[in-house]
């Protein structure tokens, strides 16, 4: 506990966060389909698509194959719940959520981790071909991409002397020129390759792909369905707002709620929002500009990212 | 059917044997001139992730068991859509050695989409009765 923030609003930021992240992944993910298709020609479809998918899947019957145990219902569970707690926890709006103290930047990506461990677990336990093979896919990006967050991460936290998110974002926003420095811009660009890497998105991974040998996230749920497969993409599109969230909030904190009240709160949520709508509809345009990279080429983007945030690290003990 | 889908249709499409006439029009139906995207409608690489099959072309016998697997795969409540001439009644190819029937002779069918191939926009405006959109 760092401030005096009181419980009851604090409780109420955590609250916020996880109900913004719950009805604003689906919507982030419907902006940005809705981008991309104006920017083919198409009209597309509405924004609240995503939600519209949800509340069908939701009523409709699972089916699985004989094949699995308990860990396949289990999976988009481990994947949703993981995501409340990084949502719960971390300073997306407001520099003090409850519990805001456990938000050590080590838990937050290891609890984003854990979902996708989960996922690929799901995958292996469907006993399918397609499952097993986009398991190791993900994995082997996943292991790439993971320890470049975690390094990111670190060099934006040498300078704050603290691991703690809330205390690097409460300290970017007291020192607004500390943004400026090499370790955040070079930070800033591996934190962008982490988040299209994690999230399934162009060149890493076409989210809309048909073809079973190209995809990566689309053949581990390939045996999803009903109220499981709706909880696995309301569960994909909290991680991408909870990365973009956390992005804005590391490279662009202003507004961010710093003191207590419904004002700040309201100018945090609104900021954020509006924050993570302009990240979304900047990562449609460059979907559309790029083509899907090879497989084997992803572990080159990836190293080059943990290789930047690496650089980022040095240049921050540097400076410090 | 309508009520249940409100705004959101996803198929799984099954050629159990056509000439590929209809799969260039099912194709043109997301295409930026018919956009069927913007009705809510997509076509799923899986059938569990599906309301409903797609079914063209008359049933050769090789293809009959794996349509009926496909359609097991679909969750209930599903839909099955025999889309083409060759799907409803065999078409030209009525009577021929390599096939079984047609798509109801294999699996349930719960709308026939007529037209040798049907053009988008019948696809389209048949489609939309099943999404209610």
């Amino acid at each position: 506990m760092r401030t005096g923030w009181p419980a009851a609003s604090m409780v109420a930021v955590s609250l916020l966060q996880v109900v913004g992240v719950l009805v604003g992944g689906p919507l982030l993910v419907g902006l940005m389909r809705t981008v991309r298709c104006r920017l083919e020609g198409r009209a597309g479809p509405p924004v609240r698509q995503p939600l519209l998918d949800l509340r069908k899947l939701a009523r409709r019957e699972r089916t699985t194959s004989d094949e699995t145990s308990w860990i396949f219902p289990l999976a988009p569970l481990v994947l949703v719940g993981s995501t409340v707690v990084v949502a719960a926890i971390a300073p997306l709006l407001a520099t003090d959520p409850a519990y805001g103290w456990s938000a050590d930047l080590f838990a937050v990506v290891f609890l984003l981790l854990l979902g996708s461990v989960a996922l690929a677990l799901g995958a292996l336990d469907s006993g399918t071909a397609f499952g097993g093979m986009g398991a190791s896919r993900a994995m082997t990006i996943g292991a790439l991409s993971e320890p470049a967050l975690l390094v990111v991460i670190l060099a934006l936290s040498v300078p704050a002397h603290s691991s703690n998110l809330p205390a690097i974002v409460t300290r970017s926003l007291a020192h607004p020129l500390w943004l400026a420095t090499p370790e955040r811009l070079l930070a800033l660009v591996a934190f962008v390759i982490v988040i299209v890497a994690e999230s399934g998105r162009l060149p890493v991974d076409n989210p809309s792909t048909h073809l079973e040998l190209t995809m990566i996230h689309e053949a581990m749920v390939l045996e999803y369905s009903g109220t499981d497969l709706a909880l696995i993409k309301l569960g994909e599109s909290m991680r991408l707002a909870v990365l973009m969230a956390l992005f804005a909030d590391l490279f662009v904190p202003w507004g961010v709620a710093s003191a207590p009240g419904p004002i700040h709160l309201v100018v945090g949520l609104a900021t954020t929002v509006a924050k993570v709508a302009a990240l979304g509809v900047g990562l449609a345009i460059f979907e559309v500009t790029v083509a899907k990279l090879r497989l084997f080429r992803v572990p080159e983007l990836l190293a080059g990212a943990f290789a930047l945030s690496v650089l980022a690290v040095l240049s921050a003990l540097v400076v410090a | 059917m309508a009520k249940r889908n409100r705004g959101s249709l996803q198929l799984r499409h099954v050629d159990a044997g056509s000439c590929n006439g209809c799969e260039l029009e099912i194709a043109s139906i997301f295409s930026p001139v018919y956009d069927a995207e913007r009705f809510g409608m997509r076509l799923e690489a899986s059938p569990r992730h599906a309301d409903g099959l797609l079914v063209t072309g008359p049933v050769t016998r090789n293809m009959a068991d794996p349509l009926r697997k496909t359609f097991e795969a679909v969750p209930n409540p599903r839909v099955v859509v025999a889309v083409g001439d060759c799907a409803r009644n065999c078409g030209v190819f009525s009577g021929a050695y390599g096939v079984e029937g047609a798509v109801a002779d294999v699996v349930p069918v719960d709308l026939e989409i007529p037209g040798c191939p049907p053009d988008p926009q019948t696809i389209i405006t048949a489609l939309r009765g099943l999404s209610g959109t």
